[in-house]
């Protein structure tokens, strides 16, 4: 039996066939087949657990036995010593205690930031992290989801030293769940080589004047944009319509539609402002104090019209396994000789007394600075950006994303 | 004995059974060699498409979480309000890509066909600058074409930058923050993914064939159209792929190089998934885009006739 019919031959690996195997078409057909709908509803998420329950909030805390603390921060935003490129404070603060800090500079961005911890926080999973320096209105985000614990202020009696006006915030009534690290204007900045000399003091001149076309930069915080323009536009950025959000916006989309505008940034328009390729822009205190001691000539107007003031605050994610030793931490930098040599460094507003006593006996200039020691009559035309619902901030957020990249 | 014959022995005289048994062994080797494949596919791409596609059909927010609804109204909203941005995409990365085939092609075939010794050296120094971040080399160009630079100075001594502006290339006397340079990043950023390919087609080409179309009285010309250019497509085919698909999504370029303005579609999703934080949204344009550029290429591929590609 040599001649064996065709069906009894050994099949060959047959190209053509393992195409056929895996053709888009059968592929298709087979999704199909198991229920495509059934498999698409298995990916849907669940929300946050709505209500506050601080024992399923706090993980154990391990701080008495692991003398480790870590902690979160914005790029350049503490003391650095510029031969050994370590954080004196920090050093200082292990010396001290014997709790050493990781240290990270890993928060670019409020919304990245919260996009990167948000599945731990939603699973209810430790972040890595046992304490962060969130913006204000990022804080209101997290305490709404009860992502934050409470301080437990025993392990921070310093906290009295902060400053009167910043302990009653709306979001967060006397200070259960966060602390300021730093305070700082939002204003505006400008390179005169580049405005031809003049001094930029409106925000009608970044978006209307000609000489600026194209050479004018707002920033990605729209309550920053924003509040600046409800503010020219002699509106109240605590106290605001729809209507007024949306005339706002329609005013700096005709500056973006005239080809005034750059772009949008954060706080990476130091190199161009001091370069000249920004001619003017929005820009925060202690970044044009930073770039002041290189660039003297470089400009900053805190509008007629008023100005935001903003802070960044510690808080303590939920799980985090060493809060006792983040709450020592923040005691540590509400002592206003600490706060006064960081001060000094980042060039940012003060939130804790006493810090500006002490550096007038140490570094006059920096305590004489009206950016990082304002007077009372500057302070009182700072303005806050009003808390909002979810609801209100997805559909702002929708339109100024639709500002910053749309058209 | 019978066992014996399994293993690849003389064939079993007679038994049915036995003369089937090879056969069967042989049948599962196929999809056996393809499962890694097939596992990676299913893990990495089909499983992922998924969630996906069923997110951009969800409704709700992030605080109340999701449910799929079936909410095709994403779609037509999403596309009809970022319309623009999705075809001002496909035209930056189709100059990109065009630019980058213009540029590529030339040192590609200098490089497979003329570099001599210097071969190695020249393609290390192609893939070299994939030795820093994209990052960086985004910014870098931030360098160079800022006001104060060289070509700015070239630029501006020629009057060319009149031409550009009026034009509508670059905007407001600078050559930075424009489409412009938009693209001149894009087309930079991914041109060794077009040389990289090319050169393999080139590199691989008999010159024998070129010798032999020389003795059949074919001008060095008429050898490279008649010869090189259809040997070579292939790589044209997958260095223009590998260049148009990535420059299409690319989100980094347009934000560091351009303006407003030139938001391109990877930008938007960047901003839906990160900044608002409505996935839906995002993941209907994410689905969108990878949909319209499998189009594009299937039509592309059909017509350039180099199935055997994809």
């Amino acid at each position: 039996m040599t001649d064996r019919s065709p069906s009894d031959r050994t099949p060959q690996f047959d190209p053509a066939l393992a195409r056929g195997l895996v053709s888009r078409r059968g592929m298709l057909a087979g999704i199909g087949a198991t229920g495509l709908a059934t498999l698409l509803a298995a990916c849907g998420t669940k929300g946050t657990a709505g209500k506050a329950n601080p024992t399923a909030q706090a993980a154990t805390d391990r701080s008495d036995t692991e003398k480790v603390v870590s902690w979160s921060n914005w790029p350049e935003y503490i003391d650095v010593d510029d031969k050994t490129k370590t954080h004196p404070t920090l050093d200082a603060f292990t010396k001290q205690t014997g709790i050493k800090v990781t240290y990270t500079e890993d928060y670019n961005d409020n919304d990245e930031f919260f996009a990167k911890v948000q599945p731990q926080l939603r699973a209810g999973a430790d972040t890595g992290r046992d304490v962060w320096c969130s913006t204000d209105w990022m804080v209101a985000k997290l305490i709404r989801l009860n992502w934050v614990q409470k301080l437990d202020k025993a392990n921070i009696p310093n906290a009295k030293n902060l400053q009167d006006t910043l302990v009653n915030v709306e979001f967060d009534p006397g200070r259960q769940f966060s602390l300021p690290w730093q305070s700082g204007f939002t204003g505006i900045g400008y390179n005169p080589k580049a405005t031809g000399g003049r001094k930029i003091e409106t925000y009608e001149q970044l978006l209307t004047d000609k000489t600026l076309k194209g050479k004018v930069t707002l920033l990605t915080e729209m309550r920053d944009t924003v509040g600046m323009m409800l503010l020219a536009m002699g509106k109240d950025p605590a106290n605001f319509t729809d209507a007024d959000f949306d005339a706002a916006i329609k005013e700096i989309e005709t500056a973006k539609n005239s080809g005034q505008l750059k772009g949008f940034t954060g706080n990476e328009y130091g190199k161009g402002l001091a370069s000249g390729d920004i001619a003017a822009c929005l820009a925060w205190t202690g970044d044009v104090v930073q770039l002041q001691a290189d660039n003297p000539a470089l400009g900053y107007t805190l509008p007629a019209s008023g100005h935001m003031i903003w802070s960044d605050n510690f808080v303590i994610p939920n799980k985090a396994k060493h809060k006792k030793n983040a709450e020592v931490l923040i005691d540590y930098y509400y002592d206003p000789k600490v706060m006064a040599q960081v001060v000094d460094y980042v060039n940012y507003i003060s939130v804790v007394k006493g810090a500006e006593q002490l550096l007038l006996a140490d570094d006059p200039e920096v305590a004489k600075n009206p950016l990082i020691f304002p007077s009372e009559a500057v302070l009182a035309r700072a303005h806050v950006f009003r808390g909002l619902t979810e609801e209100e901030e997805t559909k702002y957020n929708k339109a100024f994303q639709a500002l910053t990249t749309g058209g | 004995m019978s066992s014996a014959a399994g293993l690849g022995g003389g064939p079993p005289a007679g038994s049915p059974a036995a003369a089937a048994r090879p056969g069967r062994r042989f049948a599962g080797v196929p999809y056996f060699l393809l499962l890694p494949g097939l596992l990676w596919l299913g893990v990495f791409f089909v499983v992922p498409m998924l969630f996906l596609l069923s997110q951009s059909l969800q409704t709700g927010t992030l605080e109340t979480g999701y449910r799929l609804t079936f909410h095709f109204a994403t779609y037509t909203d999403a596309l009809s309000q970022f319309s623009r941005q999705f075809l001002r995409s496909f035209e930056y990365a189709f100059l990109a890509t065009l630019l980058a085939l213009l540029i590529g092609y030339p040192l590609a075939y200098a490089i497979a066909l003329k570099a001599g010794r210097w071969k190695p050296v020249l393609l290390v120094m192609v893939v070299a600058p994939f030795f820093t971040s994209f990052l960086l080399r985004t910014l870098a160009w931030q360098t160079i074409l800022n006001s104060d630079g060289l070509v700015m100075r070239f630029f501006r001594g020629t009057h060319l930058i009149s031409l550009t502006s009026a034009l509508g290339w670059t905007n407001g006397n600078q050559l930075l923050s424009s489409p412009l340079a938009v693209v001149t990043g894009l087309t930079y950023n991914f041109l060794p993914f077009m040389v990289l390919p090319l050169f393999a087609s080139l590199d691989r080409l008999d010159p024998r064939l070129l010798e032999a179309a020389g003795d059949l009285y074919a001008t060095p010309l008429t050898a490279f159209r008649r010869v090189t250019l259809p040997m070579s497509m292939p790589g044209v085919v997958a260095g223009t792929l590998l260049t148009f698909i990535p420059a299409a999504g690319d989100f980094i370029n347009s934000q560091l190089l351009g303006n407003p303005k030139t938001a391109m579609i990877g930008q938007v999703i960047e901003g839906y998934f990160l900044r608002i934080n409505d996935y839906p949204t995002a993941a209907a344009l994410s689905f969108a885009l990878m949909v319209t550029i499998l189009v594009l290429v299937s039509v592309y591929v059909r017509r350039s006739g180099t199935e055997e590609l994809v």
